[in-house]
Parts: structure tokens; C-alpha cells; sequence
């Protein structure tokens, strides 16, 4: 028995290892092709007949099947995966609690001291931007000086390459010496892609743009009265930017709006909220009376720090995404 | 008005899937500029106006001009890009 046993084993391992025994029927081959490259030929490591080892026969069969495997192992994999992700999250959605009810877990204590106190608390009528703006205020911080950061970063990155290459070609107007941080060669040597003179975009721009504009500004000085604020409202304000930019070229928005009125009004924007905030805060916890005055509710000049900081808010991020644009379309601010 | 809620809310689902079967890349971020139009005006609905404007002005304004502009970059805008290679 135990003979057996260790014959098949023998058998077995011979099979696995490609030393098997040579079989009746085969044809050998008598010489390998001379072209084959080395992987592929049979090596005559044993006296006995060469059969692929395993690994060798996963190869060549990887190698023939390989792809159209993959490809339908992927995509039912994938298909499985959407199946069991869309199931897990409409059974969470099954389980959770019916919108607005009133023994939700969200309807605490603090919600209630937000609608109940809110208005003569933070001055402010409307009451998301007392919440974002007064309450939340440094979350509101942490947001803007996020933005701000990504758009100094892009700026360093791309205006890095921008610097070099024009170091190394100096223009016939730059003096090539150094770095002129406030006139980056002239205009004439920007590639302008599609800038025809496009008679309907100009036109319609003449009319929209300044609507566009006061609907951001009112949006921005409007915050704590009514729904917006100072993300909507720059984001508004930017978007008008873009289609002056657009319709008229970058060169006539770089005469007021480049890339050092970017960085000032942006980094003023974030140190007077910071500032002012930071007072506030101080005041808050050391409980000591704030002399900035809350204002009647209902006011344009009312909710204390609201409306300052709605504006340093839509500044950031005006120039942000504005300047996302123009970097990322001309290379440059 | 309930009906006009389903038919919003129909027209988000139509658009969500269009986007994602539409071969033409100018045609998707066109489609999902209405889906940011469309849901702008479900926040009005569903009576949260601080998140419809903050929605209509980047998903359906910045947002789309950022897409157009990556398509222009990679020269997916239309015919014209074509004509000029």
C-alpha cells in the first residue's frame, strides 16, 4: 500500500515538475526550430522526454486565453461590484428615517437653539448664512483658505514652466533679465486660440455682463437677508469674468483684474477674516463684550460680521475660479 | 405639483444615464449642464434656495465652462478642431 502510494506520488510529481514518462503514442520532434526564441525552447535539463511543467503550460495557455479571460472575468466582476454597492446603499436608504419627521436624530437640541436664537444671536435673517458665517464660521475659513491655497499652487506650478521658457527665449520686448512680476511679456506673443471677432458673443456680453455682475453683487452684499452668500455670489461674479474674458480677451480682464490684484485682494480678503474672526472668537470665549454691533435684523447693515466676511468670501473665490480659467487656458493670469 | 416634481425627477434620471452613453464628449457636459439646471430647480422645491444658487452658478456655470475647456485642451470640441488638424 504504501509502495502505491509513493509511486503515484512519484507519478504525480513527475507530471508537476514536466518529468514524466514518454508516452506511447508521441512524435517527438526531432529538432527544435533554430528561430525559437529562448523561452520557448525545450529544455533537455532530464534524459527523458521534456513534457512543459505546469508553470510552463499556465504560460503558453495565459498567453492564448489570457486577454478574453481577463476581459470577461472584468467585466462580470465589475458588473458584480456596481450590483453589490447599488443593494448595500438602497438597503441603507430603506432603513433610514422618514425626511422630516420630527423624532429624527437631527432634530436635536441644536437645531432648535439655531431657529429659536439664531436671528437675535447672530443678526443675521437668513438663517444658513448665520449658521456658516457665525456659528461655523472657522469651517468657513478653513474652506476659503483651501481654495486660495489651490489657486497660489496652480499658479506656482504653472507660471514655474511659463518663467523658464521664457527665460530661456527671452522676447524681443522683455529685456530678458530677471522676471517682470507685473508685465509677462507683451500680449501680442500670448497664443490665442479661437480669438475671432465673434459679433454675437460680443454683444451678448455687452448686454449680460453687467447684469451678471449686480446679480453677483447682490447676492454677496445680500447674504445675511436673503438666500446666497459669498460662495454663490463669487462664484456668480466669476463666471462673469470668464465670459468678459471670453468675449473681449484675456488682455482686456488682465488690465484690472492679474495676477498681483489676484493675490492681494485674495490674501487681504483672508487676513481680515481671519483677523476679525479671531476677534470675535476671542471675545466669545473669554466673555467679553464684542463692540461690534449686531444691527436690527432685517437691515442691510445688520449681523455683525456676516456681511464683511460674505464679501472677503466672494473675493477669494471670484479670483479662485476665474483664475482656475485663465490659468489653465492661457498658462497665465 | 407633485407631478411636476416625478417629471423633474425623471428627467434627472434620463440625464444621468444619457451622460454616460453619449459618445460625443461636447454632447455629455451639455446634458450634464441641464442635469445641474434641472436639479437647481428641485433645491428650489424642496425649499433649500441657498443650495439652488450656489448650484446653478457653479455645477451648471463654472464647472461646465472648466469641462469645455479640458475638451478644448484635448481637442474633443467638434468639427472645427478637426477641420484645423
Amino acid at each position: 500500500m504504501n509502495e502505491e502510494l509513493r509511486r503515484i506520488w512519484q507519478q504525480f510529481y513527475d507530471w508537476v515538475v514536466g518529468n514524466g514518462p514518454r508516452p506511447e503514442n508521441e512524435v517527438v520532434p526531432e529538432e527544435p526550430p533554430p528561430d525559437l526564441p529562448f523561452a520557448q525552447k525545450p529544455k533537455d535539463k532530464y534524459s527523458r522526454f521534456h513534457e512543459a511543467t505546469l508553470k510552463e503550460r499556465y504560460n503558453q495557455w495565459l498567453e492564448i486565453h489570457g486577454l478574453h479571460l481577463f476581459s470577461v472575468l472584468y467585466s462580470g466582476l465589475s458588473v458584480l461590484t456596481c450590483l453589490v454597492i447599488v443593494s448595500l446603499l438602497l438597503a441603507t436608504v430603506a432603513e433610514l428615517p422618514p425626511f422630516g419627521d420630527e423624532r429624527n436624530p437631527a432634530h436635536n437640541e441644536v437645531i432648535r437653539r439655531y431657529v429659536e436664537h439664531g436671528g437675535h444671536e447672530t443678526g443675521a435673517q437668513n438663517i444658513v448664512a448665520g449658521l456658516i458665517l457665525d456659528y461655523r464660521a472657522f469651517d468657513t475659513f478653513g474652506e476659503s483658505a483651501v481654495l486660495f491655497t489651490a489657486a497660489v499652487s496652480v499658479l506656482m506650478l504653472l507660471g514655474a514652466s511659463r518663467r523658464n521658457s521664457l527665460k530661456d527665449d527671452p522676447s524681443p520686448h522683455s529685456d530678458g533679465e530677471g522676471w517682470d512680476f507685473l508685465n509677462r511679456g507683451p500680449p501680442a506673443l500670448r497664443h490665442h486660440v479661437f480669438r475671432q471677432d465673434d459679433a454675437i458673443l460680443r454683444g451678448v456680453a455687452t448686454l449680460s455682463i453687467p447684469v451678471i455682475i449686480m446679480m453677483g453683487c447682490v447676492v454677496v452684499i445680500n447674504g445675511h437677508l436673503s438666500p446666497g452668500g459669498g460662495f454663490s455670489g463669487g462664484a456668480i461674479l466669476s463666471t462673469a469674468l470668464i465670459l468678459a474674458a471670453n468675449a473681449y480677451g484675456f488682455e482686456r480682464v488682465h488690465s484690472f483684474f492679474n495676477e498681483r490684484t489676484f493675490i492681494v485682494s485674495s490674501s487681504t480678503a483672508l487676513m481680515i477674516y481671519a483677523l476679525s474672526k479671531g476677534y470675535s472668537f476671542f471675545t466669545g470665549a473669554n466673555h467679553i463684550h464684542s463692540i461690534i454691533p449686531k444691527g436690527t435684523v432685517g437691515d442691510i447693515l445688520s449681523g455683525g460680521l456676516i456681511l464683511p466676511l460674505n464679501i472677503c468670501v466672494g473675493l477669494i473665490v471670484a479670483g479662485t475660479l476665474y483664475g482656475f480659467y485663465a490659468l489653465f487656458s492661457e498658462g497665465d493670469m | 405639483m407633485i407631478i411636476v416634481e416625478w417629471l423633474l425627477l425623471l428627467f434627472l434620471i434620463v440625464c444621468a444615464v444619457a451622460v454616460s452613453i453619449s459618445k460625443n464628449l461636447l454632447n455629455s457636459v451639455i446634458i450634464f449642464m441641464s442635469y445641474s439646471l434641472v436639479m437647481a430647480v428641485i433645491w428650489v422645491l424642496l425649499r433649500s434656495p441657498d443650495l439652488a444658487i450656489t448650484e446653478a452658478a457653479v455645477g451648471a456655470g463654472v464647472t461646465s465652462v472648466l469641462f469645455f475647456l479640458a475638451l478644448r485642451k484635448i481637442g474633443r470640441m467638434g468639427h472645427k478642431d478637426k477641420e484645423e488638424k
